[in-house]
């Protein structure tokens, strides 16, 4: 679909996009931690199992968890220093899960060990595969989902074309802007790589409006070789979604239930593309990853390459928050979810930490109002669910009849309908615990038959 | 850092508010009103104060005492019953007896809301409730309409205003048909400008056109009025008449004529516009829309009354849950609708 001249999805909403006080910012090394905390789960996936020993000395990128299985990925050490235990740490969800404390050596200089490069000339698409597994890549939007998983394209199934996400539609981050302006060069050897491993023809690169001049980076730094295009999508939530830029893109629908290879398109993260391109030449793990710092209560706010395991209360004491700060998420307002606690620690998956004042958190304690069906939540979802109806049907705990009769499975959480909800309709909210409650019935019917 | 023993707030997302709010339209909606009901005022003098007044009063504090009888906190903050207030009494005859105005003011909020389960349970426009109650037991003086802009407007009354409880009102202002019966029975039409203006009899906030499209505009401005509903309205309105005009224009009356006259204006923009009332997706609003403007020139051209509007809005709240249900949008990714369940 096309409006105004630019390609958008039906449906949506536009919150204050928040991005001028970090978009101009480059991206800057942020210090290590005294302790980092390297949770063994950082993906969807099996969680990895440790190859170190505690009290075992490590240098920095070197492999420290190996994947178990194929839905899981390799960890590395983000800094040379030694490992002084192996034990349950707090994680985002407020549940414990297993992770190497790794404490740095102060006076190390902290060069990066470099593994077995996978060179993109000579490699097949599984030992690409392989090397994205081992470098431990997963989705740096947010979503953490294994990449080498989705990159395997199943016996009878193709990719025609590859979509790279720089959409970032959520407000307040910035780090795609920063990659795409930063490290188009690891950007476009990345897409090289993802092209060899899916057989797609072409690749599009997405970017939302607001990133003008990064889209025109990309433009001007495009390789003569390379068959794909630059496309600037309206600026609108949840433009990101990879299911948006489907439609938007390419006029397609990921089939309910169904898989992007489905309809033979494939999308992944500029960032997380910068990061193959960066790493397989080199054969490093991911040890760092770019994230936005950023909120009414931070005093230095900015894009930072943080080592992952770097604890939220090492980080915040860093840039400094105000005294009425209120609530940390990690990721955007949209859809980041609040931190449980200052002792968890960034993952791959953190694409920013966002730091709310009292005021600025005051204004989402709005009185709930009954509904009064007045359709803001039907024109914002962006896939035509009925979320006025869902929100009735879920304060009478029928969830077995939101999932299906009106596709509540469907729904991916964006929260645009909780967002323009004049009655303050906590509908995502109830639409998460709906579909938790709807998953475990069906898990307890597997379980009894 | 924070002091020492400060908690953080733990949330899930989404993290910020569009801000928009259910008191916030409400409130727009009466500031919409505001000028129309000021029009009233300067029309029909005291006779429209009072009626207003008394329409507004007995709204609010019916809804503010049934909240208290139900050990419910009073709800009349959300400015909801305050539209409904206003609303009614903008579609009253101005001479009504005051005594009339509360009795219909207490059953639009009684019966045409509470009873259904307060604000956005109220299937039925709750102004209109009270006001079909009104036309069907006191048939007479809900169609006897006083001449407005009469010189003594401020200083004195209509008799049948101040008339006691179950005691035949009289009538002594200078009584004056509206352009609506004027038509239906003498076929006299008004000039178009009168009627876009308001200089003509009606009900208190049925005369000026003009100031009812400015405060719809103001709210579509604004994004609290779905603009398909009166946009859909007001076009099969004028189509069907049109169309009607053209077979044999000395029995129907012009299009333009239709649009301007009696309370559809203040009905397609302010009461078939409630959003509680009326359809959540595009194709149920046109539809809706639709229906009450030929339901409404049906009644207006071949009924027994000259104004069919206010049935027109409450036939189409009760279609507006089936319309719901019909036109679902397909889901993203789903090959066919859903089956309506």
């Amino acid at each position: 679909m096309r409006l105004l001249g630019m390609k958008t999805f039906r449906h949506g909403v536009h919150p204050p996009e928040s991005k001028d006080e970090t978009s101009g910012l480059p991206i800057r090394q942020f210090p290590f931690a005294p302790l980092l905390i390297i949770p063994l789960v950082q993906h969807m996936g099996a969680p990895s199992i440790p190859v170190v020993e505690e009290g075992q000395e490590v240098w920095r990128g070197q492999r420290i968890a190996r994947p178990d299985g194929f839905m899981s990925v390799s960890m590395h050490a983000s800094a040379s220093g030694i490992v002084r235990k192996i034990a349950l740490a707090p994680s985002i969800s407020g549940r414990m899960v297993p992770a190497v404390y790794l404490e740095p050596f102060p006076g190390s200089t902290q060069e990066v060990e470099d593994g077995t490069p996978c060179p993109l000339d000579t490699s097949t698409p599984d030992e690409i595969i392989a090397a994205i597994q081992e470098a431990g890549v997963v989705g740096l939007g947010g979503a953490a989902f294994p990449t080498h998983v989705k990159l395997k394209v199943p016996e009878g199934k193709f990719v025609d074309t590859l979509i790279i996400n720089g959409a970032e539609c959520e407000p307040f981050l910035t780090t795609d802007h920063r990659v795409m302006l930063e490290q188009s060069d690891d950007i476009f050897v990345g897409i090289r790589y993802l092209l060899k491993v899916s057989g797609a023809e072409k690749v599009i690169i997405a970017v939302e409006a607001n990133k003008a001049d990064a889209a025109e980076h990309l433009r001007a730094t495009f390789p003569g070789d390379l068959n794909g295009s630059v496309e600037l999508l309206r600026v609108k939530y949840p433009q990101g979604a990879e299911k948006m830029l489907f439609a938007a893109l390419l006029g397609r629908e990921v089939p309910s239930g169904g898989l992007p290879l489905d309809i033979h398109a494939l999308c992944c993260n500029v960032a997380t593309t910068a990061e193959i391109g960066r790493l397989l030449p080199l054969g490093r793990g991911i040890q760092e990853r770019v994230i936005t710092v950023t909120g009414p209560a931070v005093k230095r706010k900015g894009n930072y390459r943080i080592p992952i395991g770097t604890p939220l209360r090492f980080l915040l004491e860093h840039v400094g928050v105000e005294e009425d700060v209120n609530r940390v998420f990690l990721g955007g307002p949209m859809m980041g979810g609040a931190a449980s606690s200052l002792d968890i620690s960034i993952t791959k998956g953190t694409s920013g930490v966002t730091a709310f004042t009292d005021s600025a958190a005051e204004r989402t304690h709005s009185p709930v109002y009954p509904c009064i069906r007045c359709g803001y939540c039907v024109d914002a979802c962006p896939i035509f669910l009925d979320p006025s109806l869902l929100g009735r049907l879920a304060a009478n705990q029928e969830f077995s009849v939101m999932a299906e009769r009106h596709n509540l499975m469907d729904c991916f959480e964006c929260g645009s309908c909780s967002f323009v909800c004049p009655s303050h309709i906590p509908l995502v909210q109830q639409f998460r615990a709906a579909k938790a409650a709807v998953r475990k019935a069906a898990a307890g019917k597997t379980g009894a038959t | 850092m924070p002091a020492p023993g400060k908690t953080l707030e733990i949330r899930t997302s989404p993290h910020i508010l569009s801000g928009y709010s259910v008191d916030s339209i409400m409130f727009n909606v009466v500031l919409a009103l505001l000028p129309v009901t000021a029009f009233a005022i300067f029309a029909f003098g005291l006779a429209g104060l009072l009626t207003l007044s008394m329409a507004l009063v007995s709204c609010v504090l019916t809804e503010h005492l049934i909240c208290r009888a139900t050990g419910k906190p009073t709800t009349i903050g959300d400015w909801s019953v305050t539209i409904t207030g206003l609303l009614y009494g903008l579609t009253l005859p101005p001479s009504l007896p005051l005594w009339m105005v509360a009795v219909g003011g207490v059953i639009c909020v009684a019966m045409g809301k509470a009873l259904f389960g307060g604000l956005g349970y109220n299937t039925f426009n709750p102004a209109l409730v009270g006001r079909a109650v009104l036309q069907a037991a006191f048939p007479v003086a809900m169609t006897t309409w006083i001449a407005g802009f009469t010189a003594g407007r401020f200083t004195s009354l209509p008799s049948s205003t101040l008339t006691l409880p179950f005691t035949e009102p009289t009538v002594d202002a200078v009584t004056s048909a509206t352009p609506l019966a004027l038509w239906k029975f003498s076929r006299e039409t008004t000039a178009v400008a009168d009627l876009a203006t308001g200089f003509t009899s009606g009900s208190a906030g049925e005369t000026s056109s003009i100031l009812i499209i400015l405060g719809g505009l103001y709210l579509i401005a604004r994004n609290m009025m779905n603009w398909r509903i009166p946009v859909s309205i007001i076009a099969a309105v004028f189509v069907l008449s049109g169309a009607l005009h053209l077979v044999d224009p000395t029995r129907y009356a012009s299009p333009v004529f239709m649009i301007f006259s009696g309370g559809l204006m203040l009905g397609a923009m302010f009461m078939a516009s409630d959003m509680v009332g009326s359809p959540m997706t595009s194709i149920g609003c046109y539809l809706y829309g639709a229906l009450i403007g030929v339901v409404t020139v049906v009644i207006r051209t071949w009924g027994g009354l000259p104004e069919g509007v206010m049935y027109a809005i409450l036939l189409g709240n009760a279609v507006t849950p089936h319309l719901d249900r019909w036109f679902r949008p397909r889901v993203y990714g789903t090959a066919t609708k859903e089956a309506a369940s």
